[in-house]
């Protein structure tokens, strides 16, 4: 398998406050690829860096063969990578059907548009009855669903969600991990961002646990379970010290 | 005392102040900028009729289409030379940018062309009056009316029907993820600041056509009635401002005519306590989101 998505020890920094020391992974095509770790692990920050809403200090990102490093977000998704970014970050004031209007930016055509819409609503049928409606009037799990059809608007060719399963009832939970499966199946390679290891590490083929802004540990699922103590992963989410993460 | 040429009086000073207070908002809704330099923009659509009629004798509609085409081309040059090197960096850079860019067009033209007022021509037609329903009124308010009605008809249609429309309002809320759509961050603010300058070009023709005389100094009062229409109003959306443009028409006219004689003279300090009011006991403005407040969970 290629390799689609390459970061190779990058660094990145809010101000003084450093955020990555020297991240590395990789994404194979048609792999799904699970990032773990705490809060303030640094999940969404490699996240950004490599979308380009952020310019890492050092390090490269490479994707398809290219270094998108510090280049812009807008050129970055016109490559085919996008973001579900974390807490969903719906276009309140626009319609459902505007949010996915905009999803669909840089895929857009006449002939497409139309079918790919089709698609969305046969994966997220609740679009269609909220078609209409403003994204802020959806609920929860409603916008989820909807933040991650207008990034597939975008036809990308590596799709990266940000803690999708956040702050959604266990039942939504289910439905946007089963979600995941079936985007697996058709063949899409996904980068998925959790704090929910246990549901993750069943869904990819390959994890990254991160702490404190290096990449702990990594390899198969299976290898990942096996090394890390998955109980306090979990929990761990409640204490951002990183001890709770065992090797 | 509510007469009909109460009414259209209102209504004309509203729509002047709603344009005003508009293309000040549009900016500010993407960048969360006040443009100091905004009023400039109005200055430049009068001398732009100014020099047009005088120096090339061109005809009345000519020169109002230059005034817009200018007071748009400055507010985008201003954009592209002057925001969008220092964007990346603080908000305090854009302010002191923005103030840069205001006193650095009023010396322009104050070299360029002269310290001291010019007469702008404007064609005979635009202060006759007209008897409307028994109202006297300038043929000029009414035009003022109508223009602004044609002007937010359209813009609201192009802010809902276009990609680039959904792509600012999306922007206004949120910028970044705008941008992880693809939109490009130059063209949805280069977007708002011709826009912006398309109001301001637009209402300066009005404001210029009420004294039909320019000077560097012009665009000083547009820019403060047009912050003071959005405070009242609301900083946060469109609606607002032009919400805010005509209750400042309204409220203006009113203590025109309820103010003693003797005390006519503070009406400016009449409304600024109105605006110290409104900080006070509704920041927000009258229109208190242009959002839906987000749901969560
Ligand atoms: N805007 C910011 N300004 C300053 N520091 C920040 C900012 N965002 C994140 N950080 C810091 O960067 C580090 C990494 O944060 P990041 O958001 O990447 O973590 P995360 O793994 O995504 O956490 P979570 O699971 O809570 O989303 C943390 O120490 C955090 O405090
Ligand atoms: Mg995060």
């Amino acid at each position: 398998m290629e390799t689609m998505l390459r970061v190779t020890d990058i660094h990145a920094a809010y101000g003084a406050v450093r955020a990555l020391h020297g991240v590395s992974l990789e994404v194979a095509e048609g792999e799904v690829v699970a990032l773990l770790g705490v809060n303030g692990a640094g999940k969404s920050t490699t996240l950004r860096a490599i979308t380009g809403l952020m310019k890492p200090t050092q390090g490269s990102i490479t994707f398809r063969g290219e270094d998108i490093t510090g280049r812009k977000p807008e050129s970055i998704v016109k490559r085919g990578l996008s973001l579900v970014p974390e807490g969903r970050e719906i276009f309140s004031t626009l319609t459902v059907e505007e949010n996915l209007r905009l999803g669909a930016y840089v895929s857009y055509s006449r002939e497409t548009y139309r079918e790919d819409l089709e698609e969305m609503f046969e994966l997220f049928p609740i679009l269609k009855e909220r078609f209409t409606q403003a994204g802020g009037l959806l609920s929860g799990g409603e916008q989820q669903m909807l933040a991650i059809a207008r990034a597939l608007m975008a036809r990308p060719k590596l799709l990266m969600l940000d803690e999708p399963s956040l702050g959604l009832s266990p039942a939504i939970t289910d439905h946007v991990f089963e979600l995941i499966a079936q985007l697996r199946e058709r063949g899409l390679t996904i980068l998925l961002v959790e704090q929910n290891a246990e549901r993750a590490l069943e869904v990819v083929d390959k994890a990254y646990l991160l702490s404190n802004g290096v990449v702990e540990a990594s390899g198969t699922a299976a290898e990942v379970k096996a090394q890390v103590d998955l109980a306090s992963i979990y929990l761990g989410g409640e204490d951002s010290d990183g001890t709770g993460v065992g090797m | 005392m509510i007469d009909l040429e109460f009414v259209i009086n209102t209504l004309s000073l509203g729509s002047l102040y709603a344009l005003l207070a508009l293309g000040l908002v549009l900016v500010y809704g993407i960048l969360k900028l006040v443009n100091f330099a905004y009023g400039e923009y109005l200055t430049i659509a009068g001398y732009a009729i100014f020099l047009s009629a005088t120096a090339l004798s061109f005809p009345w509609w000519a020169t109002m289409l230059v005034a817009v085409i200018a007071a748009m081309s400055v507010s985008f040059l201003t954009e592209f030379a002057a925001f969008r090197p220092v964007r990346s960096k603080s908000m305090d850079a854009m302010l002191v940018t923005s103030f840069a860019v205001s006193i650095f067009l009023q010396n322009l033209v104050l070299i360029v062309i002269s310290p001291r007022a010019k007469a702008v021509p404007f064609p005979a037609f635009f202060s006759d009056t007209v008897t409307v329903g028994g109202a006297t009124v300038p043929v000029r308010n009414l035009l003022v009316i109508g223009t602004t009605l044609v002007v937010l008809t359209v813009l609201s249609i192009v802010m809902k029907k276009t990609v680039l429309g959904m792509a600012m309002r999306a922007a206004a809320g949120k910028f970044e993820t705008t941008r992880l759509m693809g939109v490009p961050a130059n063209t949805v603010i280069a977007a708002a600041f011709i826009i912006s300058g398309f109001l301001a070009g637009t209402a300066g023709i009005f404001w210029v056509g009420r004294s039909a005389s320019v000077d560097p100094i012009t665009g000083s009062a547009p820019l403060l009635i047009a912050f003071i229409a959005t405070v009242i109003g609301g900083m946060h959306s469109p609606v607002g401002a032009v919400v805010g443009g005509y209750v400042y028409g309204l409220l203006f006219n009113v203590l025109s005519i309820t103010l003693p004689a003797s005390m006519i003279s503070y009406r400016d300090a009449f409304m600024f306590a109105i605006v110290v009011l409104f900080l006070l006991f509704r920041p927000e403005g009258i229109v208190r989101h242009g959002y839906i407040e987000e749901r969560v969970g």
